[in-house]
Formats: structure tokens, sequence, C-alpha cells
């Protein structure tokens, strides 16, 4: 069942959407996904529709729609391909890093490039440091009026496709995160280079690789807030896209529920319908209820977003209940169809490989537990 | 001087997503989604071509009850200047000629256009005649079947579609053009300008604004044309072939399918 709150707005703008990617992104999917490729042609399409830029706001030139809004359109995604959905919703990252501590002309100009279609990605991640952003090793070093960045980034979600990075790194490592300051770094700068792409289990339309930084000189302005703002504007950043990171998931498990409920109908050994079967019955029932209690609280934290009340770890909630629940969702759609369910002839396979990744990516559960748990308990 | 181009419109019910019921043997309308015409997509895709190409203002029209507004909103999200709906209860249960003869006028009210565009006709109905009664009303060169369009000064290079061959037709603007499926391929509706065009408000023209038409010749009381029945024609189960083998092989094996379907000799 869909979201029963939509308005007409949203109906009309996933109506768009939705028709738009079941023509344009659906037919090649499965050659992108052999080749884990993103179809750089679909997002060069897309702008056609009006997508680019999705997430910024109105005063920036964007369409400015609110994070209930956005959920509904990056559940669309998730119905067709969840990579897709990664390194399309990736592309304006660069964005909410200047939004959440840059100046003015910063914001201005990050957004008019991303609106006309260029691509932004987020460099925090290093070989030795995941969710530890404060054990971040790549350092910048101030020349004149000039900083010189050297070191290595990994796991950069759209870092062979961007033409414009954000570079965590290290400016007085004396600070702790307290010495981590944030820089806007042009892809064609000399000294920048794309290293070896990850070949991933799944969500393989996204585009995954290493960002490597050698002497690469860097202008003052390009510094994103003062020196020393970096972990506050990734937290700040971050904590904004968090409660939605998943909504990719919901699309994909409606999806994959509705793939199983029809397999319910047609599959009739023994003559009659698996789908009569209570123990069938009961099965999609609880996948029916975990997707309509994910999809309640992923909006519920949109709202509470939206409304600029303090999320707290709401956003942790959202994102650990929805992309466990989408991981057991489709893994009992899959135990549905069975043998075929298995097999890549079948589109269930590929989901259960692309969902994987929600339960460790946008800070692992395991991380967002101890948040939660924090947070409940209060000092101790 | 840009070139003025007209579009019409209509709004239907998506046939693909239309079911007969078994039972009755009627469609089932309930729940089914209204949308532009497909030809008429067509058609606006060439105005909005000749538009990216040379520079034109297109105005798109459409006839019907006030919800067919949805319909030119989405013309506008797909690149359309502007938005006029006729709507008008006066107008209702028109057939083609009490159709044509509305739209006639309030195209008469709007100004002069160098080309009017028409899908070739709208899925619902199926008869292709507003187009072509339309040129008439309005004393127009008409070109049917369009699947293509070259510009030429103030000549229109066309290529219209036969049963089995194209016909190459060179036509002076002003004209009247209906498009076909092959013209081109529609673009999507642009989610910012769907927004834009949600929020505004489409001009309508009435009865009262289109003062030369007659009363006679309006709505249901003005159309010639009467529906006796609707039916859906019956739908003929495939048939099957017994190819190959000799004449007793082929004979005994319909026996068997005849015995399997349980029809008795």
């Amino acid at each position: 069942m869909e979201w029963q709150l939509m308005t007409k707005e949203q109906k009309d703008i996933t109506g768009i959407i939705r028709n738009f990617l079941e023509k344009e992104l659906a037919p090649v999917v499965p050659e992108h996904e052999e080749k884990s490729e993103f179809p750089m042609e679909v997002f060069k399409k897309i702008g056609e529709i009006g997508l680019w830029g999705l997430d910024i706001p109105a005063e920036y030139g964007g369409p400015g729609f609110d994070l209930q809004t956005l959920s509904l359109i990056r559940e669309e995604f998730g119905r067709v391909d969840c990579g897709f959905a990664v390194s399309f919703g990736a592309a304006t990252v660069g964005f909410k890093q200047v939004l959440a501590g840059g100046n003015e002309q910063q914001k201005q100009a990050m957004a008019k490039r991303l609106l006309n279609g260029e691509i932004s990605a987020m460099c925090i991640t290093e070989p030795q440091s995941g969710s530890d952003v404060a054990g971040t090793k790549t350092r910048a070093v101030l020349s004149g009026d000039e900083y010189i960045i050297n070191g290595t980034k990994t796991f950069i979600t759209n870092g062979g496709l961007a033409n414009v990075y954000i570079v965590v790194a290290v400016t007085n490592p004396d600070l702790g995160s307290r010495g981590l300051s944030c820089f806007i770094v042009e892809r064609d700068t000399p000294g920048v280079s794309v290293g070896k792409e990850e070949n991933k289990m799944g969500i393989r339309l996204s585009n995954t690789t290493d960002v490597v930084f050698q002497n690469v000189h860097v202008p003052v302005e390009n510094r994103i807030g003062e020196e020393g703002d970096g972990f506050k504007i990734v937290m700040k950043a971050l904590e904004k896209s968090r409660p939605i990171c998943i909504a990719p998931l919901i699309g994909m498990a409606q999806r994959a529920i509705e793939i199983a409920a029809e397999y319910c109908r047609v599959r009739t050994p023994y003559g009659k319908p698996i789908g009569k079967l209570q123990g069938i019955q009961f099965k999609i029932a609880d996948m029916e209820i975990q997707l309509q209690t994910a999809r309640a609280i992923m909006m519920y934290a949109a709202k509470v977003a939206d409304e600029g009340k303090p999320i707290s770890c709401l956003g942790s909630v959202s994102k650990t209940y929805v992309s466990e629940a989408a991981f057991t969702i489709i893994d009992e759609a899959l135990q549905i169809l069975g043998g075929y369910g298995y097999s890549k002839e079948y589109p269930i396979e590929k989901m259960l490989r692309d969902v994987r990744v929600y339960r460790i990516f946008e800070g692992t559960n395991e991380v967002q537990r101890q948040i939660i748990g924090k947070t409940v308990i209060g000092k101790c | 001087m840009e070139m003025k181009i007209l579009v019409c419109v209509k709004q239907v019910p998506d046939t693909t997503e239309i079911r007969i019921d078994p039972k009755t043997n009627t469609l089932i309308r309930s729940g089914v989604p209204s949308i532009v015409n497909p030809f008429d997509k067509n058609a606006l895709e060439a105005a909005l071509q000749l538009k990216d190409q040379y520079g034109a203002e297109v105005t798109v029209l459409s006839m019907g009850p006030a919800q067919a507004a949805d319909a030119l909103r989405e013309c506008y999200a797909m690149g359309a200047d502007h938005m006029v709906l006729v709507s008008d209860r006066a107008f209702g249960g028109a057939d083609t000629l009490a159709t044509s003869y509305t739209l006639a006028a309030a195209i008469r009210s709007l100004g002069e256009f160098d080309i009017i565009f028409c899908g070739k006709q709208a899925i619902d109905g199926d008869t292709a005649q507003v187009g072509p009664e339309l040129a008439e009303h309005l004393g127009l060169a008409q070109v049917t079947y369009v699947a293509g369009i070259e510009k030429k000064e103030e000549f229109l290079i066309i290529k219209k579609e036969q049963e089995d061959c194209y016909e190459k037709i060179q036509v002076k603007m002003p004209v009247l053009l209906t498009a076909v499926k092959s013209l081109n391929e529609p673009r999507y509706p642009n989610i910012m300008k769907k927004m834009k065009a949600n929020r505004m408000e489409v001009p309508t023209l009435t009865a009262k604004d289109l003062p030369d038409l007659l009363p006679e010749r309006l709505g249901l009381k003005g159309s010639p044309t009467k529906v006796k029945r609707t039916f859906v024609p019956s739908v003929r189960k495939t048939g099957l072939m017994i190819l190959g083998g000799d004449a007793n092989g082929k004979v005994s094996e319909l026996l068997d399918k005849l015995a399997e379907a349980k029809i008795t000799l």
C-alpha cells in the first residue's frame, strides 16, 4: 500500500518521476549492474525533467522540496534501482556541506553548479577511519594564501564522477576532532586523482572509488567555515540527510512485496496458489507490517525535521529500523520465490545484495544504536 | 517575427489502464486515470521542437470540464507558454461538429496563428474528425497524418503518412496539421514547471466570452451524431491449427482435442 497522506502535488511529482525512471532507467539497469557502472546518460537526461539539484532550497534556485517530499521522491528511485539512487542522491552532497558552514558566495556558486548537472562528492572516509571522523590522516598545511593537501580517501561515492570534492583534512593535528577543516577542491586541480573503483556486492550502479590528493594547492577562500570547523560541519550535514538516506529502501521493499504477492497468486503447486496457504499469508502480512511501520517512522522523522524541531536520535532510529526492516522484507520475499528468488533471472537476489549496505553506510547500525542508547540513558 | 503556434489537446481516460468487466462486457471506468491524448502530445512536441529551433510562442487549448485544466498544466510543464481552457455547461455532450464549431470560435478569439496542431485522433472516440473540421471552420489549409515537418521560410515541407507510403507536401502557413505517433518522441514534463503550473490559474473561455456562438449549434443540442448503442466486440479465443502428419494422425489428434474440450460428437 502506498503512502496515504500524499498531497496532489506530491502525486504529480512522483508520477512524473516514476514514468521517467520506468522508461529511461529500468531498461538499462541489468547492463550497468553487470558492468558496475553509473548510467551517465540517464543522469544527463534527468535534467530535462528538472531533477538536478533536487534537494537544493528554493532561495538558492532549487525546487525547495521538504524532506517528506524528498523521501517520497527517493522511494521512486528505490523501486527501480538503489545504486542509481545512491549516486544520484549524493550528487548534491557538496551543497549540504557548504550550507552547513560555508559563506554566501560558496553557497550560491555550489547551488548553481549542481542545478546545472554537475556532481559533487564528499571525501571523509579513509582506509583507517570510517565512522571515526576524528581519526582522519589527510593533512592540509597552510602556506601563504594556499593550503597544500595530502592524503588518500576511500569508499567515496561519486569519486570517479564528481566535478568537485568536499575534503575533510587535518589542519591542526594536536586538536583531534577540533583540528579538522573542510575544503572545496576542484577535480581538475593538479595532484587530484581518482584511485581504484570498488567492486561492490550491491548498489553496483553507484560509483565508489578512492580519491588521492598529492600536493594539491587549494586557495584559502575554498575553506568552508573557519579552521577547526570541519567536524561540526560534517556532523551537521549528515544529521540532516540521515532520516531520509534510507528512503529508497521503502520503494525497494514495496516492490519486493509486490513481486512476492504476484508470485503467490500465480505459483500453484498441488493445484492451488500458494497465496491460499496460511503460512504464506502470515509471511506476507509480516512483510507488510514492517513496510508500513518503516515508512511511517521515516515520514515521521522527515516531518519532525521539516518542522525544524530537534530530531535528536530520531534520525538514527529511522535509519536503523528501516534498513533492518527492508533487509528482512526482501529476504522473506526471496524465500517465497524459492529457487526463482535466488536466480539472477529474477529481481529479488539483486535487491538483497543492494539492501545489505544500508546497515553499513551513513553510520553503521551499531554506531546508530550507540547514539540512540546514549541519548536515552543520558549522563551516567 | 516569431511564429505563433496553437496546439489543441484533449484529456482522455488512459485506455491502456481500462479493463473490461467480463460479466457485463462494459468498460470499467472507475479509478482510471486521465491523461493527455497521446497523439496530442506528439502535436505539442512538434510545436515545441519548432519553438526550440526557430523561436515560437506556443499556446495549448482544450475543451472539456474544469478538470481538463490538469491536462493543460501537463502541457505547460512540457514547455508550452500559454494555456486556455474552453469550458461551459452549454458545451457539454458535444459531438465532433459542435466541438470543432466551438473550438473554432475560441481560436478566433485568441488571434491569428501560423500553425494549428491537433493529434490525428483522440484515443477515446477515435473519430479523427475534429482536426479537419476545425480547418474547415477556420478556412485553413490542412494536412492530416503528419509524420515529419521541415520549415522553409513561410512554407512547411510535410511528410504525410499514407497506408503504404509517404507523401511529400509543401504547404504555406497558416495551416492546420494533425500529428501521428511516428512524428516524434514527446519530451517529459519538467517538475519545476509542473509545480509552477499547479499554482497558475488556467484562463477559461465560457459561452459568455464567445458571444458569436449560436446556442443551437452548441453541446448536445448542436450535435447531429446520435449514439444508438455502444458495445465491446466479443473477443475471439485463439484458434488451433493441426499441422503436419498424415490425415489419420490429424483426425485422431482433432478427436483428442475435442474430447479434451468436452465437446461430444
